[in-house]
């Protein structure tokens, strides 16, 4: 059977192709700056987690308690403004042990991996996860189903933010 | 290529210069609600397929296409997001349609520019890393070059070009989403701030933030929705290249333009477009953009555009009424959700729902979109109210 | 319904870092593609046009800077965009500019350079998370697939050694791919010991970041039976998006691909695609994903692939070999360039021209498949001999 798969082009360069000099490489750093309007919906939840609270929004047709919060239900597409609290506590859905930055540059010698995890929040409809992360937990004792509960910065410095909550740490 | 296919839904929200009260997804969801309203109160599970167009560096998101479903109550439909002018967008809506495989399709755009603070950098950053960029000049400077070859190879002048802005800001007074309408004088034009000569300050469009949202159908369906469906006859695209050194053949002229009218005019039968378009919404992020594009979209003879524009013919009142919305001097730009907004305005004119901008009697309209520097790609499509 | 075809097919070698500029790549992809078909740039009526993030390349607007390498000045072109999704989407985006009338031919052009973003393409994904309530935990890309992989694991009981078979079996087939990146062969050891990036994701199950670019050309029905006497139909195309909320779904299972398999296979009358099918390109960043999506396109029943994979079905002397191509595991990763790359093998694997790696019976039905975005997005192509 004859070959006739067509390929060409792709000249592979290594580290030193460059650091010798022999390729040119035109360096620039991008300088781009953003500050994002967060809308009814967000707006409120962040103002909550600076409270100390999750506060979740309820679809009038479905009944979803849907977290983040939402001003429409994307399903059912109407509006949702019916504001609930929802517990600070919540069942891990799934979970990561990450050996690496956001860079990918691998964590240093002894410094903790991140512990990213889905937690699906007590109060909110099943399933409704946010993603955040563990700790006060070793890594290999991690389960998916463990119950754990958000620690929480002290009053004085949260501003506003997903990270007003530390991390959650796994209870009983 | 039988197969009809219709506007039959508008809706837009925002048009304003910020937006810090509602996120791009609330924006979204306020124009969305509105088209499928206007269409007859369609619910989006009943629509087939949804395109958005975006770009990542203008949202600040990579990737942005994930973020364009829930809005539009578009949860496990068919999503894509095209990387252009929402004019492009649509113009897949329309092939999708066409395909015979979907009858109700939605395209929407939204711009967010003011959660964008370092806009001119990320424009660059569309230029060559490693021919243009280095120069770190403003892109507005390719708007300069063009201009100037504009008006040395067709003759046209500066003051014509400051005429198009006179026009467009005084048209945008009679249209309540317009942002800058004013009754400006041509000194105030002239002795404005250079900004890249022969362009000054007052030959560019502002910014807007803002969000629109049209839905297309298939000829069966559109009947069924709406009692006025507006019906797309031609459409067509192009890109001229974007390596600023190998344009100094177009840099004058807009090539992009005429290959895009080309195609939509075929497609369209429209043999004498002077003749058989009522009106136009064209592409005037600069104010010699405007002339530029209507010598290319054949509306007029090679640079006799400015000459007619002083005798009044795009005037609300003449023979070829071009940006009675206000165009983006008017009314303001919205970036890739341009393209979309001059349909929106192009279906009012043709509804009959334009209020005291309303045009008497058209039949036939005429919307082209342009990308802005860097770029070398537009969009041009004719709307029709006749079946 | 207009009949649409691949007539011709090219890609570049995918590597680490290429000398090529992303035009470059794009030309190369496009001109051996147009060649391979007999056919130059005057031939062409549209071009379609997919890459992803411009993050990566630090290029705005990039697709307007991509057009004359991809063959699109003084052309209708146009670039589509859903994330890691693209590769074979763009395939679907060239089908509908063909099948809508409008055009005869397209040429289908896919490009990633992933070496040009400093210190590392990776980085870049940060920006594809919420920007409120998300990016502020600086999360990275591995996350989502490593809290994906795990639930994945967790309802069915699997374990990493069953998921590293997928990575032994795609990166044997990538070996005698000419495009691929790699030379030796890994085992099940190999994989389940190469260094933790996130567990459960190790260095070994996931693909490479890559250059380069593939490309088709497409042609309505009366010109592809003039260029050839073996076309390639396009049976059927589909793609649907999930719910940005991600972390509301159901990670185990890839609803997103059901529904886009479904449709593609509406589209193509295929009632039973597990006996139907051929082969199978299923997307295959990370090896779980390869099992993953042979799910979601109905190929295998859940929770049962790794049963299946054990005992051969998907070799490449089975009933449904997966990703004879190699996949993005075996060739390599430039993300959009890699979907295309699998709609590429599916035309020459169809046409009997795939040499080495050709799957033995004359192979008359195959589907490729890629993914994307916040794991949620999925593109499907049926092709037909
Ligand atoms: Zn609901």
């Amino acid at each position: 059977m004859k070959e006739k798969v067509q390929v060409s082009g792709g000249t592979g360069l290594s580290a030193k192709d460059v650091s010798s000099g022999k390729i040119f490489v035109t360096d620039d750093s991008l300088d781009c700056a953003y500050a994002w309007d967060t809308g009814v919906a967000v707006n409120r939840y962040l103002a909550e987690l600076k409270n100390g609270r999750i506060i979740a929004t309820e679809c009038r047709k479905c009944k979803r308690i849907m977290l983040p919060p939402r001003l429409f239900c994307e399903l059912c597409y109407v509006p949702s403004n019916n504001w609930v609290y929802v517990q600070d506590t919540g069942v891990i859905n799934t979970f990561s042990i990450c050996h690496v930055h956001w860079d990918a540059s691998r964590i240093g010698e002894g410094e903790k991996p991140h512990l990213p995890a889905v937690i699906e929040i007590d109060g909110a409809s099943e399933g409704m996860g946010i993603m955040h992360l563990l700790n006060e937990v070793e890594p290999d004792q991690i389960k998916i189903g463990m119950k754990v509960k958000a620690v929480w910065k002290p009053e004085a410095e949260r501003t506003g933010s997903i990270n007003d909550i530390k991390y959650f740490k796994p209870i009983e | 290529m039988s197969k009809k296919v219709a506007i039959v839904g508008i809706g837009y929200s925002g048009f304003r210069t910020t937006s810090t009260d509602v996120s791009y997804r609330e924006m979204i969801y306020e124009a969305a609600t509105k088209c499928y309203e206007d269409a007859g109160g369609i619910h989006p599970q009943s629509i087939d397929s949804f395109v958005a167009s975006s770009e990542d560096f203008m949202e600040g998101i990579s990737i942005a296409d994930e973020y364009v479903p829930d809005q539009l109550g578009a949860v496990l439909k068919p999503v894509q997001s095209i990387a252009g002018d929402s004019l492009q967008g649509l113009a897949s809506a329309l092939m999708q349609i066409k395909t015979g495989q979907f009858d109700v399709v939605a395209a929407s755009a939204f711009s967010k520019i003011s959660n964008l603070s370092s806009y001119e950098n990320v424009l660059s950053y569309a230029t060559d890393p490693a021919y243009i960029r280095p120069f770190q000049e403003n892109p507005y400077f390719i708007a300069g070059l063009e201009m100037n070859r504009y008006l040395y190879e067709t003759g046209t002048s500066r003051e014509q070009c400051a005429k198009v802005v006179i026009k467009n800001r005084y048209n945008a007074l009679k249209n309540p989403t317009a942002i800058y309408g004013a009754k400006i004088d041509m000194d105030d034009i002239l002795n404005a701030p250079p900004l890249c000569k022969p362009l000054g300050e007052f030959d560019k469009s502002g910014h807007l933030d803002g969000a629109i949202v049209l839905l297309l159908a298939s000829e069966d369906k559109a009947r069924e929705l709406t009692d006025h469906p507006i019906w797309i006859t031609g459409l067509g695209w192009a890109t001229d290249t974007p390596n600023l050194d190998s344009r100094t053949d177009t840099l004058g002229s807009a090539r992009y333009a005429e290959l895009a009218a080309q195609k939509a005019y075929s497609m369209a039968g429209i043999n004498t477009p002077y003749n058989e378009i009522d009106f136009a919404e064209i592409d005037d992020t600069f104010s010699y953009k405007e002339l530029q594009h209507i010598e290319a979209l054949k509306l007029c003879g090679p640079g006799e555009a400015g000459e007619l524009l002083d005798l009044g013919s795009f005037a609300p009142a003449g023979d070829l009424p071009v940006n009675v919305s206000g165009g983006s001097l008017g009314v303001g730009y919205l970036h890739e959700a341009n393209g979309l907004h001059r349909v929106l305005e192009t279906v009012l004119q043709l509804r009959g729902e334009a209020g005291p901008r309303q045009l008497p009697g058209v039949e036939t309209g005429l919307a082209f979109a342009w990308r802005g520097v860097p770029t070398t790609t537009g969009t041009a499509i004719i709307l029709s109210n006749k079946s | 319904m207009r009949k649409v075809a691949m007539v011709g097919a090219g890609m570049t070698k995918f590597v680490r870092r290429a000398l090529e500029t992303p035009k470059e790549l794009s030309y190369e992809a496009a001109k051996t593609t147009l060649d391979s078909c007999g056919l130059s740039l005057d031939d062409v009526d549209c071009v379609a046009h997919g890459t992803a993030p411009d993050a990566f390349d630090g290029i705005h607007q990039n697709g307007e800077y991509m057009a004359c390498g991809s063959g699109g000045w003084n052309k209708p072109t146009m670039r589509v965009f859903v994330g890691g999704a693209t590769g074979v989407h763009a395939i679907a985006h060239g089908w509908y500019h063909v099948a809508s009338g409008l055009f005869d031919t397209c040429l289908v052009v896919c490009e990633e350079k992933m070496s040009s973003a400093m210190p590392h393409a990776q980085g870049f994904f940060l920006t594809i998370f919420d920007s409120i309530t998300e990016r502020p935990l600086q999360p990275n890309l591995l996350w989502i697939f490593a809290l994906e992989m795990n639930r994945y694991m967790e309802r069915y009981g699997y374990t990493k050694e069953d998921m590293a078979l997928a990575a032994v079996n795609n990166k044997r087939n990538g070996l005698k791919h000419p495009a691929s990146q790699f030379t030796d062969e890994v085992t099940v050891d190999d994989v389940v010991n190469s260094e933790m990036m996130a567990y459960p994701v190790s260095r070994l199950d996931v693909s490479p970041v890559s250059d380069g670019a593939a490309a088709v050309l497409l042609a309505a029905e009366p010109v592809a039976r003039r260029l050839t006497d073996k076309p390639v139909w396009i049976e059927g195309v589909g793609w649907t998006l999930d719910t940005a909320y991600w972390a509301t779904r159901d990670l185990s299972y890839p609803r997103y691909l059901d529904k886009a398999a479904r449709m593609a296979y509406d589209m193509a009358g295929i009632r039973e695609p597990h006996k139907q099918i051929d082969i199978a390109e299923p997307y295959d960043p990370f090896d779980y994903k390869a099992l993953h999506h042979l799910e979601g396109l109905q190929l295998s029943p859940r929770g049962k692939t790794v049963e299946l994979l054990r005992d051969g079905h998907f070799a490449m002397d089975g009933n449904m070999p997966m990703c004879p191509s190699g996949g993005l595991l075996g060739v390599g990763n430039p993300i959009a360039a890699a979907g295309t790359m699998k709609a590429c093998e599916l035309f020459w694997q169809l046409r009997g021209e795939a040499g080495e790696r050709q799957v033995p019976g004359n192979p008359r039905l195959g589907v490729a498949q890629a993914w994307g975005d916040l794991m949620q997005v999925s593109s499907v192509v049926v092709a037909g001999i």
